[in-house]
């Protein structure tokens, strides 16, 4: 295992004022207003309010089913809320303020506001026609605009930083499961968002494969400056890296709280429930 | 009876015409793939308006037929005041009528598309236009290039129609030289076989990239 556990995330310094700036900000960087969400007569989120705190990491528990992947694809603007607001830094993400009402907010303002966000997908989903480095530099060349030797560079970096400078030149189909999850981790922080969303980032994974990925998250969290919605099965995990964890049933934020508060002091029944199926294990 | 003679005499004639038959080929293929490219995408669009009228231009160009458009574009723009030489109304006709055709091919490549593509680009914060630029449309084409090889070869043995817009590519060329002589067994033959000689050749050329894509 060759994955370095310091990961220098922020190595810009003109980047400081940003991060001053930040501590000056009091409120959440995501709020959760009052969101639902439907699919026809299914209603998968149920009145969600969860404030997320600059670089706090918040792990997502609970049964599959229970919503906790279409919160994080909300903030990820891969779906639409069906009722309820979110506000990233103090911004609406799917609207907008005019003249004091709010209406649906147009492409424009979604990808200004997206920018702040990325995203870690179960399946991976790289870009199976480029190769790594490629990859992991197109966006911050086509997105950030970056010239194509600063983009290089910092894909690089990011690559050694996942342990794979021996692979940019590799397609993703030459790569095991866990090298493509932390291609795609690369890939996601190389924008450095403010938000990260792990969605299940080991489930589709090969058991002996998903300690590395762990590994690289874990490094990532311990950066500390980006916030972290991590959705997991892993229990262990999450109680090492979360600062809050969240259990979810059915749509609703059942029970939250710090990590030992929860493995260890459950007080609803259905988290009881869920937690000693996992024991079991 | 078959004259060698005779036929090694109009050979050059309709080798010179076939150079026009092969241009018309290639030109309104190129106009079929991009016109049929804009089709898909503005069928995809948003705004409802170019949808549909993508839409309604598909159903209208594959209802009618080919001939029909031909003499349309060539006999009857002209007393609207456009006048457009036989290759140029060829070109246009042959082309616009394939390019629905190939809209349905790209629209298969980049149906099989998976989702996961789309949301990556999205939650890398790609432009709708980098997005088809850089995610989709490299992965939906190569695919479907077999077919469009196939689309090349069906419109190549298509181009005889044109001769009914006075463009004198190969058969036009074969048909003049049996009215003066009074003999079309050796012209048309000649053309037979040299279209199947062609289209065959290309075909094998087809199978074989769809062998390289497939190993890919």
């Amino acid at each position: 295992m060759s994955v370095p556990l310091k990961l220098i995330y922020n190595e810009d310094p003109t980047k400081n004022t940003g991060s001053e700036a930040r501590k000056n900000i009091v409120g959440p960087i995501v709020i959760y207003n009052n969101i639902s969400k439907s699919y026809g007569d299914l209603q998968v989120l149920k009145n969600i309010d969860l404030e997320i705190a600059p670089g706090e990491k918040v792990a997502l528990i609970g049964p599959s089913g229970s919503g906790k992947t279409t919160l994080a694809r909300l903030l990820m603007t891969l779906e639409e809320p069906t009722s309820g607001t979110i506000e990233v830094e103090g911004e609406m993400l799917w609207h907008q303020r005019v003249n004091d009402k709010l209406i649906k907010a147009n492409e424009k303002h979604l990808h200004q506001v997206r920018g702040n966000i990325g995203m870690v997908f179960q399946h991976f989903n790289l870009f199976p026609h480029m190769t790594i480095l490629r990859n992991v530099m197109e966006a911050p060349r086509n997105v950030l605009g970056l010239s194509k030797e600063e983009a290089k560079e910092r894909a690089v970096k990011m690559l050694a930083q996942v342990g794979l400078s021996s692979k940019i030149d590799a397609y993703p189909a030459q790569l095991s499961g866990g090298q493509k999850q932390r291609v795609a981790i690369a890939r996601a922080l190389v924008m450095r968002p403010k938000v990260m969303l792990f969605d299940e980032p080991t489930s589709a994974l090969d058991p002996e494969l998903v300690g590395e990925v762990l590994e690289v998250i874990k490094a990532i969290a311990l950066e500390g400056e980006m916030a972290m919605l991590l959705i997991t099965h892993e229990m262990d995990f999450a109680k090492d890296v979360a600062d809050r964890i969240l259990f979810f049933d059915q749509g609703r934020i059942i029970e939250q709280g710090p990590p030992k508060k929860i493995f260890n002091n459950p007080e609803s029944e259905r988290l009881q429930t869920f937690l000693s199926r996992f024991n079991r294990h | 009876m078959w004259n060698w003679e005779y036929a090694i005499m109009i050979l050059p004639e309709i080798l010179k015409a076939l150079k026009i038959t092969v241009s018309a080929t290639f030109v309104a293929f190129v106009v079929a793939l991009v016109v049929g490219l804009m089709l898909t995408l503005a069928r995809r669009s948003n705004f409802k308006p170019l949808s549909l009228f993508a839409g309604g231009f598909v159903g209208f160009v594959r209802s009618t037929p080919l001939l029909v458009q031909l003499y349309f574009i060539f006999y009857v723009l002209p007393e609207y005041g456009l006048s457009l030489t036989p290759f140029v109304a060829g070109v246009i006709g042959l082309g616009l009528h394939y390019s629905t055709y190939l809209a349905e091919v790209y629209r298969g490549g980049i149906e099989s598309i998976p989702p996961g593509q789309w949301e990556a680009a999205k939650a890398l914060n790609f432009s709708t236009l980098n997005t088809w630029k850089k995610i989709i449309l490299p992965q939906s084409i190569p695919p479907v290039i077999p077919v469009m090889g196939n689309y090349l070869i069906t419109m190549f043995k298509e181009t005889p129609i044109l001769s009914a817009i006075t463009l004198v590519e190969i058969m036009q060329t074969a048909k003049m030289l049996g009215s003066h002589s009074f003999r079309y067994l050796e012209a048309f033959t000649i053309v037979g076989v040299l279209f199947l000689v062609l289209s065959y050749s290309s075909s094998l050329m087809v199978r074989r990239l769809e062998v390289r894509l497939n190993l890919r």
